[in-house]
């Protein structure tokens, strides 16, 4: 009992002791690259680098908001076009499979671009008069459109594998489609897309550094934007490139260890 | 033969009534034309060799199978029309497979609870005490929270039996319900629908058990090749049978 206990204290702490780790190791080597080079105590890259990390990890938080904000819109709308895509009606099924394959298949920059330049850069509304729309919400419906498209698939994908068997008996039990589809069918494909869509969510923090090309202050616009301030200096490059990663590192590392660890109890049961 | 929606009809009158029933997937015919009525209260079992259409005609009876010519009267109900609510003949007709199907990831009592408090609506209390009554019926009483991966085969398959009479159903069809399970479980799933035969339940199964059909059935209808070849009581089918290809099948099996 108490060796279970411990085991699963350890496991949860591993991640986060080894992004720390990680994170000091960084700094360390960071201060070992460059310490010959510093010229003052002001001017040791990770004395800079300190100064900066607030408005570095103020980008991060939009890196957070991002993927998080994009990733519930995307489980929501995907789940949406997936059942659009197992639809009985060819007339819906076909155009959904359709929106799928493009967004599955579109480099994900491409898709940023397009919809940087398509969605106006603000919106007059009847009653609320002109909105702004900030460059990370166009973003955020950037990253959304090609998970969607994946969590679409995976719903499909999770659909098809739940055997037929289970249709039949809840059919013969007089479920309605959407009955066995709610109770028999959905929570049986909860737990097999689970990993998958943990994986996209990783898969998505990770990617939304490239809403920096498109001038969103992220936090890898903003490590750039804090180097150059600090005067371009090429011994800046390692610190500040080494604690950008290790912060996203820290954030997504827990992510995927939960997902082994759910892939584990599901095969287990 | 022109029949209207609903015939009326009694008790003494055939509670399934099939007439010329086709059947093909594809191009290929499995049912060629397959006329059988079974009475209230009689237990039958189909036999025959496999692939002789015994499985696709017990699923026609529940609409799950559709078919392609002829007609199904359930209680005098024409369920073969186009706008036939099968929601409401599956309510009256249960079902139980070779595979069980139990849903995973629910205990064995929500297994059996589901359908009254989704499909009929039915109070929680009320449905709670009778799947506990079916249950203990199917001598399962005890494994009520278990889910089913942790219950042998002849277990889950009497829960599926339990499952499918707690919608009180007017009658049970049985698809090759103890195929697939181990020798020494398939006698127990056997006792359950004996047990239900001998209260009174019509009972369609199709089944490879001889020994079981010659000890439960009213009727044995022996099929190949899509049509029912012979069909009688099982003192008569198993101890003098007519035709040719009934005997050559049951030399084999017997």
């Amino acid at each position: 009992m108490t060796n279970a206990v411990s085991t699963t204290r350890t496991r949860s702490t591993v991640p986060i002791l080894l992004g720390a780790a990680l994170l000091l190791a960084s700094l360390a080597i960071a201060y070992l690259a460059t310490s010959h080079i510093a010229k003052g105590p002001d001017d040791s890259p990770l004395k800079v680098l300190g100064r900066w990390i607030p408005f570095i990890l103020e980008g991060f938080t939009l890196n957070i908001l991002m993927s998080v904000l994009a990733m519930i819109l995307a489980t929501v709308s995907g789940i949406g076009l997936g059942f659009l895509q197992i639809s009985n009606a060819v007339i819906i099924r076909q155009p959904a499979r359709f929106v799928t394959r493009v967004f599955r298949n579109s480099p994900w920059l491409v898709i940023l671009f397009a919809i940087m330049l398509m969605v106006p850069f603000e919106i007059t509304l009847p009653h609320f008069g002109t909105v702004m729309i900030p460059g990370w919400v166009k973003a955020t419906i950037g990253f959304t459109l090609p998970v969607m498209a994946n969590i679409a698939e995976l719903l499909r994908g999770a659909v098809a594998s739940i055997p037929t068997g289970q249709w039949e008996s809840a059919e013969s039990l007089a479920f309605s489609r959407m009955q066995t589809m709610r109770h028999v069918i959905l929570p049986q494909c909860i737990r097999r897309m689970l990993p998958g869509w943990m994986n996209w969510f990783a898969l998505l923090t990770l990617m939304t550094p490239i809403a920096a090309i498109l001038g969103v202050n992220e936090a890898l616009g903003n490590t750039q934007a804090a180097m150059e301030s600090a005067g371009s200096s090429p011994d800046l490059l390692i610190p500040f490139y080494l604690f950008l990663m290790s912060i996203f590192f820290i954030f997504i590392y827990p992510v995927s260890v939960w997902t082994k660890r759910l892939e584990r109890r599901f095969a287990a049961t | 033969m022109t029949t209207e929606y609903t015939e009326a009809w009694a008790p003494d009158q055939p509670i399934i009534d099939i007439r010329g029933l086709h059947k093909s997937f594809g191009t290929f015919e499995v049912l060629k034309g397959i006329d059988l009525s079974v009475h209230q209260g009689e237990v039958i079992c189909i036999i025959g060799p496999s692939g002789s259409g015994k499985s696709t005609l017990i699923r026609t009876i529940n609409g799950l199978t559709p078919i392609n010519k002829g007609q199904i009267f359930i209680e005098g109900q024409l369920i073969t029309g186009p706008k036939f609510d099968r929601l409401a003949l599956r309510r009256r007709v249960g079902m139980v497979f070779q595979q069980y199907n139990l849903f995973p990831h629910r205990t064995v009592l929500d297994n059996v609870m589901m359908a009254p408090r989704l499909v009929l609506k039915e109070p929680k209390a009320e449905v709670r005490d009778r799947a506990r009554a079916l249950l203990a019926k199917v001598r399962l009483a005890d494994k009520e929270n278990h889910y089913p991966g942790e219950l042998s085969g002849g277990q889950q398959q009497r829960v599926a039996i339990a499952r499918s009479l707690c919608m009180r159903p007017d009658m049970m069809l049985f698809d090759e319900v103890t195929a697939a399970l181990d020798p020494e479980t398939v006698k127990e799933v056997l006792t359950t629908i004996k047990d239900l035969a001998s209260e009174g339940m019509t009972c369609v199964l199709v089944t490879h058990e001889m020994g079981f059909a010659r000890e439960i059935a009213d009727r044995v209808v022996f099929t190949d090749g899509g049509r029912i070849v012979e069909s009688g009581p099982p003192a008569q089918i198993f101890g003098d049978p007519q035709d040719a290809r009934t005997k050559q099948f049951l030399s084999q099996v017997l």
